[in-house]
């Protein structure tokens, strides 16, 4: 499986560009790999595509894990004091001494996405594929695969391999430039 | 009677949009498209997904829990 090499002789890669004049641009880099954080990339993503927009979405850090063929996204209460969850009809958080013990991690996980699926929300690889569907420009860091050691196998088809240029090439020209 | 009609009833955002705008490419310019939804935010949404695409929200209504929405394809 080969992604497209990063710079070609100009020096980038190509920014999409339907030919149409008024078409606005979204670009965003996206940073956190984490089942909660991975919904606002997509879902904007997703939803401007939908819109008319031309979306550049620039994967870094632990943005990278959501590229993976096998998505393995988890939340943790731990140090997450904001992380309240519906429970038995009140908002329930737990204290971090709790959310340290092996186990419970994965635990809140599993509620997490047991409460995503009730509520008929789109599952995080239903919004990717959507979101390859649309078109939507997805960038992935290479200084943080050499950096994390991972390989083109253990990601999707689709993306292209791209550097801190790649990315501030596309944000000059997006109309909207989001850092998540 | 519109061209289409779409049951995202049950999904949330961002399904109901994305759904629409798929759906919409199969309608014909000029023609419509019936849109069933429960999500509460699914109103708004669509009044600026009309602005953004240069399409017409010709209807919006509830009954019931369930909104109703039909779509005008301009662009």
């Amino acid at each position: 499986m080969a992604w497209p090499a990063a710079p070609q002789e100009d020096g980038g890669t190509p920014m999409p560009d339907d030919g149409k004049p008024n078409t606005k641009r979204l670009s965003m880099i996206v940073t956190k790999g984490s089942l909660d954080w991975a919904y606002p990339p997509f879902i904007l993503a997703t939803t401007a595509a939908a819109m008319g927009l031309e979306v550049t979405m620039f994967f870094t850090f632990y943005g990278l894990t959501l590229l993976k063929k096998k998505l393995d996204l988890g939340v943790t209460p731990l140090g997450n004091p904001a992380m309240k969850m519906p429970m038995m009809g009140l908002h329930m958080g737990l204290p971090n001494l709790a959310a340290a013990v092996p186990g419970v991690d994965a635990m809140a996980t599993a509620m997490m996405q047991n409460l995503i699926k009730r509520k008929g929300i789109a599952s995080i690889e239903e919004l990717r594929q959507a979101a390859l569907e649309a078109e939507v420009r997805m960038i992935a860091c290479q200084m943080t695969m050499d950096l994390f050691e991972y390989t083109l196998d253990d990601m999707i088809e689709g993306p292209v391999l791209g550097g801190a240029a790649t990315y501030i090439e596309a944000a000059m020209s997006s109309d909207i430039n989001l850092f998540i | 009677m519109a061209n289409q009609i779409l049951d995202v009833k049950g999904l949330n955002c961002p399904l109901p949009v994305l759904r629409a705008r798929k759906a919409l490419k199969d309608v014909p310019t000029g023609g419509t498209l019936q849109i069933l939804a429960t999500d509460p935010g699914a109103a708004k949404d669509f009044e600026a997904f009309c602005r953004a695409t240069g399409n017409e929200l010709v209807a919006s209504t509830a009954e019931g829990g369930v909104f109703t929405f039909v779509i005008k394809r301009l662009a």
